[in-house]
């Protein structure tokens, strides 16, 4: 059973008293426990925060469904997300994302064997200028842009990662 | 050919000086001379001055915001400001480059502006997946209030402000201002219906301004130079210089600052370098997905300002122009729109929620070669069922895309439609593999 970490309690009482209202740390909140969850959100995360928080699980729930940043399953170590919309489009994010599934041998969504990758498309990241891309999150919830790829040089950067 | 055009660096002076991005840096460029010089005056003088520049919002809708910033009520009540840098128009890509490149930039111009119109509190609202931006935007605070630009009794002037960064979690509907307040609040980033304005009613039912990245980091730029200078740039009613992403079929993808009414054409092949070896310009949109799609011929003649593209049937928006070359297919370019509004719609209103996944849909099923005559026809209906009847502008900023490229462009649909394949690629669609059942 999930229980979040009291470093992580004292986070969200912190994010708590941040803002002007309490349930405006029901975004931050949801960062913190998805974090201590390698990256994703169960329902027991979400009765953990509503305790802490005390706010009701239902308006927590309703939060977390509706933004993409929160994972509604298991993640890999990496979670590639590849932008696919027009700009990335046109530059060929279709083809980059059929060959780094193809490498990796996933489909979209699911987490490779070994654990360490989850492919995912993007809606526009904003970085339109630089395409193709594809922004890579770890199960901390850090992440970096890796921007004007190729097939080759996107493979390499993933062999280059954890 | 106008291989001449320039830039005109009025924002992004010192964009290229990685210090610019630190506290030092950005005060040995002309950083914070405004802030002293605008706490000595009354906070009406500056609304006065912004309204007198022609000052319009840079997020998207062009708002004069003189005029936004006036309909604050007159009174003591407490207010905010809410920066927007929830970019997600596709195709910009400036505010990032703002806030990474200069982030004090950001912050002194809201300082200004929230002396102006007497808020205490301001949020930057950022799209979460900006980790960067975020980093900067929060080192760059920290430095202020250690130099005493943010906190109690700013520079002695008896001005109290604090700022803070709020991290959106991956929802382009929360760039539109009541959906941003929602997701401020705590809440889905549902929008709301107007009136009551943000002005009167915003977050936690406080008056509340929300204004775009560009935008505010104007603003001390019109302090310094007055009205009238930065009027010199432009036209009468679209003022100012303006960052355009340029991105697509192009040799030099990038944001340029030009002023506005600068011709498209210049920047496609002037500052854009131009279309790659042995390609054709077919088509651009001037300002983000939701902008109408402008044809070759279109674009050859038209001006980036507020008036000469709403003359063309189309818009500035974020000033996020993308250009298309005869490689691609049109069919293809829609279909992956309307992907995308359909991902995008919040869902409380019925002709959105429906109508983008009807538009999707359908596109999705030409572009499978299942399409039928009918369903060119009934793109346009369902698109033209989506305009002005919703809660907010996103359904038809779906809508916009399909009314322009199926009658622009309707060549391509019925060919794709009787044939079965692209008329630009010869084939037809290719399912990807890495598609699993239900990724979407």
């Amino acid at each position: 059973m999930f229980q979040l970490s009291n470093d992580a309690k004292q986070k969200v009482l912190t994010e708590l008293k941040r803002y002007e209202s309490k349930q405006s740390a029901v975004l931050p909140a949801l960062y913190i426990g998805q974090k201590e969850n390698k990256g994703h959100i169960t329902p027991d995360v979400i009765r953990e925060l509503s305790k802490v928080m005390e706010i009701p699980e239902s308006q927590i729930n309703e939060v977390f469904t509706f933004y993409t940043m929160y994972n509604k399953s298991e993640i890999g170590k990496n979670h590639i997300q590849i932008c696919r919309t027009l700009s990335c489009m046109l530059n060929g994010s279709n083809e980059l994302t059929e060959h780094i599934c193809n490498e990796l041998h996933v489909k979209l969504g699911e987490v490779s064997k070994d654990g360490n990758f989850t492919v995912t498309e993007a809606e526009c990241l904003g970085s339109c200028g630089t395409a193709p891309m594809m922004q890579i999150s770890k199960q901390d919830g850090s992440s970096r842009y890796y921007e004007n790829l190729t097939n080759e040089s996107a493979m390499n950067i993933l062999r280059g990662l954890k | 050919m106008t291989a001449s055009a320039s830039e005109t660096k009025y924002l992004s002076e010192f964009y290229h000086l990685p210090e610019f991005k630190n506290l030092d840096g950005y005060k040995n460029n002309g950083g914070y001379v405004q802030l002293p010089k605008a706490l000595k005056m009354q906070p009406q003088e500056i609304i006065d001055l912004v309204k007198a520049s022609g000052l319009r919002g840079r997020g998207g809708a062009g708002f004069p915001t003189g005029m936004k910033w006036g309909f604050l009520p007159k009174n003591n009540e407490p207010r905010y400001l809410l920066c927007n840098a929830d970019e997600g128009e596709p195709g910009t890509f400036k505010d990032r480059m703002m806030m990474e490149k200069a982030p004090h930039q950001l912050i002194e111009g809201m300082i200004i502006s929230s002396f102006a119109i007497g808020c205490k509190k301001s949020y930057i609202y950022v799209r979460g997946e900006y980790d960067d931006s975020i980093d900067a935007l929060e080192a760059a605070i920290a430095e202020a209030y250690k130099a005493g630009f943010l906190g109690k009794n700013i520079l002695g002037s008896g001005f109290d402000h604090d700022m803070d960064v709020y991290r959106g979690a991956g929802a382009y509907i929360c760039g539109e201002e009541t959906g941003m307040i929602s997701s401020l609040e705590g809440l889905k980033g549902q929008p709301k219906l107007k009136p009551p304005f943000p002005a009167i009613q915003g977050y936690l039912k406080k008056p509340t301004i929300v204004n775009n990245v560009e935008t505010l980091a104007a603003v001390k730029y019109i302090l310094r130079d007055g009205a009238a200078a930065y009027r010199k740039f432009g036209t009468e009613k679209s003022a100012g210089t303006k960052l355009f992403s340029l991105s697509g079929n192009i040799m030099k993808p990038g944001n340029y600052e030009v002023p506005l009414a600068f011709p498209l054409k210049d920047m496609i092949y002037g500052l854009g370098g131009g279309m790659k070896a042995g390609r054709k310009l077919k088509a651009v949109i001037p300002g983000g997905s939701s902008a109408p799609v402008l044809t070759a011929e279109e674009a050859e003649r038209a001006l980036l300002d507020y008036e000469s593209l709403a003359q063309m049937g189309t818009m500035l928006g974020s000033g996020a122009i993308i250009v298309i070359d005869d490689s691609k297919c049109m069919v293809e370019c829609l279909a992956n729109l309307m992907h995308f509004y359909h991902h995008e719609s919040c869902g409380q209103c019925t002709p959105c929620r429906e109508g983008t996944g009807w538009l999707d849909k359908i596109t999705t099923s030409i572009l499978a070669g299942r399409g039928r005559l009918s369903d060119i026809e009934l793109l346009l209906k369902v698109a033209d069922n989506m305009k002005g009847k919703t809660i907010c502008a996103l359904s038809d900023a779906a809508a916009l895309p399909v009314l322009s490229f199926v009658p622009k462009f309707r060549d391509e649909f019925e060919y794709y439609v009787r044939e079965g394949k692209s008329k630009v690629k010869g084939t037809a669609f290719k399912t990807p593999s890495y598609l699993s059942a239900g990724a979407h």
